[in-house]
């Protein structure tokens, strides 16, 4: 007993961080957060309000793969800079 | 003052979780984890929380995590803040992480209380956050302790007929070091407030208001909206307590300085669905008038309000 704890250390179930750990949620779309640069003024409040950490604070680009289009950054943008589109059919 | 740009870029809450569209928990995680950083050990209560984390073999977050029991939220955190404490004494660990519980309302007000106020009495070193959507999610929308007067929940379907409590002040009344109300359309008073409790020793209380959209039925889009007329309406106060003393932060004193206009509380209860039923049914004034009620007296409390009866 003693001799496989020192074999395979402590035995529990253990997850391990991953992005994506639900698969790619950006399939969950149906509406889509499209932002025009133009009308962006650097605020940083759709990176704040994220809930899902998909935009990046520097670039302030939008992370498809995982944005589950909820729509809050579009709602909360101060320009209007981020619009909803409907995803096509896939 | 903070900014923004203050905030760390590192994401310990990681994109592609099992949480809702728009969930407050998950938004939440992610502001607590930038003012708290890395060297925080996070305490899941049963909830919706132990859930939207990512199911085993995988997990959306990036901090050493245990999940624990739905009452235990408090004892749990004991054992490992002491231990903790003890690792640091013989030198194993260099210095002592931050100890956070994360727990719902039902986890909070309901089943967890007895565990919270032991904790909280013996002192302990921890951060307790309450994220409080006012109702059990995570098994289908059950009334808690914390669901507001004429709240549709499974439970109450056609509304709450009794008023929620008020746990923070309970909390206060442990004489704990610190105690704090949060809400998601004001992150730098968020942020601000728990920098401090991570700098303070002793139990720290922080609850937010968490809008769930589903339970609450309005669009993921308005979470934050919802947050704010929460706020602006008073039904949810935004203060710090302190060495005794309270002090309103953010919209709530800027509402109670006289510098802008409280909404009136039917501006928040007609932005959701879950209060669709009173107000379209005979008792619809009757339960507005008694939540105004509830607002006033709740900030005549907190501002050292007597009964003239005394
Ligand atoms: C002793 C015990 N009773 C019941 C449950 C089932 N349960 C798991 S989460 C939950 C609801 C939690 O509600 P709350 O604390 O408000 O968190 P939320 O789900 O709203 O995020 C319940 C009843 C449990 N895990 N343990
Ligand atoms: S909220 Fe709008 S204006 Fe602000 S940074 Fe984002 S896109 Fe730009
Ligand atoms: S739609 Fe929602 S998940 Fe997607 S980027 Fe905007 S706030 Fe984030
Ligand atoms: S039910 Fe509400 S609290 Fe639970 S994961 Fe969904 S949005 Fe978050
Ligand atoms: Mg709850």
């Amino acid at each position: 007993m003693s001799r496989e704890k020192e074999e395979v250390g402590y035995m529990t179930s253990m997850s391990r961080p991953v992005k994506g750990c639900a698969g790619d949620t950006g399939e969950w779309r149906v509406f889509r957060p499209v932002k025009n640069d133009d009308k962006c003024n650097r605020c940083l409040l759709c990176w704040v309000y994220c809930p899902e950490a998909c935009l990046t604070k520097e670039a302030l680009e939008i992370d498809y793969q995982y944005c589950k289009g909820c729509g809050i950054c579009a709602v909360e943008c101060p320009t209007g800079a981020i619009e909803m589109v409907k995803e096509e059919k896939r | 003052m903070v900014s923004f740009k203050d905030l760390p870029e590192e994401e310990l809450f990681l994109a592609g979780s099992t949480a809702c569209q728009g969930c407050p928990s998950s938004l939440a995680l992610r502001m607590a984890f930038k003012a708290l950083g890395k060297d925080t050990i996070l305490l899941v209560v049963a909830s919706c929380t132990s859930v939207l984390q990512g199911s085993y073999p995988l997990s959306a977050i990036n901090l050493p995590l245990m999940n624990v029991a739905f009452a235990t939220g408090g004892a749990s955190a004991s054992g490992v803040s002491a231990a903790v404490k003890a690792l640091v004494k013989r030198g194993e660990l260099a210095e002592e992480p931050n100890v956070l519980v994360w727990a719902g309302d039902g986890g909070t007000y309901d089943i967890g209380i007895q565990s919270l106020s032991g904790a909280a009495e013996r002192e302990t070193d921890f951060i307790y956050v309450c994220y409080n959507n006012e109702m059990y999610s995570n098994t289908g929308t059950q009334r808690s302790g914390a669901t507001p007067l004429g709240a549709w929940t499974t439970t109450t379907p056609g509304g709450k007929a009794q008023h929620r409590k008020d746990i923070a002040q309970i909390m206060i009344a442990h004489r704990i070091p610190y105690v704090a109300t949060v809400s998601l359309a004001y992150p730098l008073d968020f942020y601000q407030k728990m920098l401090k409790a991570k700098e303070i020793r002793g139990t720290k209380y922080i609850e937010m208001l968490a809008p769930c959209p589903p339970g609450w039925k309005f669009p993921s889009a308005q979470m934050i909206a919802v947050s704010r007329m929460a706020v602006q309406s008073g039904m949810w106060l935004l203060y710090e307590h302190e060495d005794g003393e309270t002090r309103f932060t953010a919209a709530t004193k800027r509402i109670l300085e006289g510098k802008v206009k409280k909404r009136p509380v039917k501006d928040y209860l007609e932005i959701q669905g879950r209060f669709r039923q009173i107000l379209s049914s005979p008792e619809g004034q009757q339960a507005e008038d008694m939540l105004e009620k509830e607002v006033s007296e709740s900030i005549r409390r907190l501002q050292g309000w007597v009964p003239e009866y005394i």
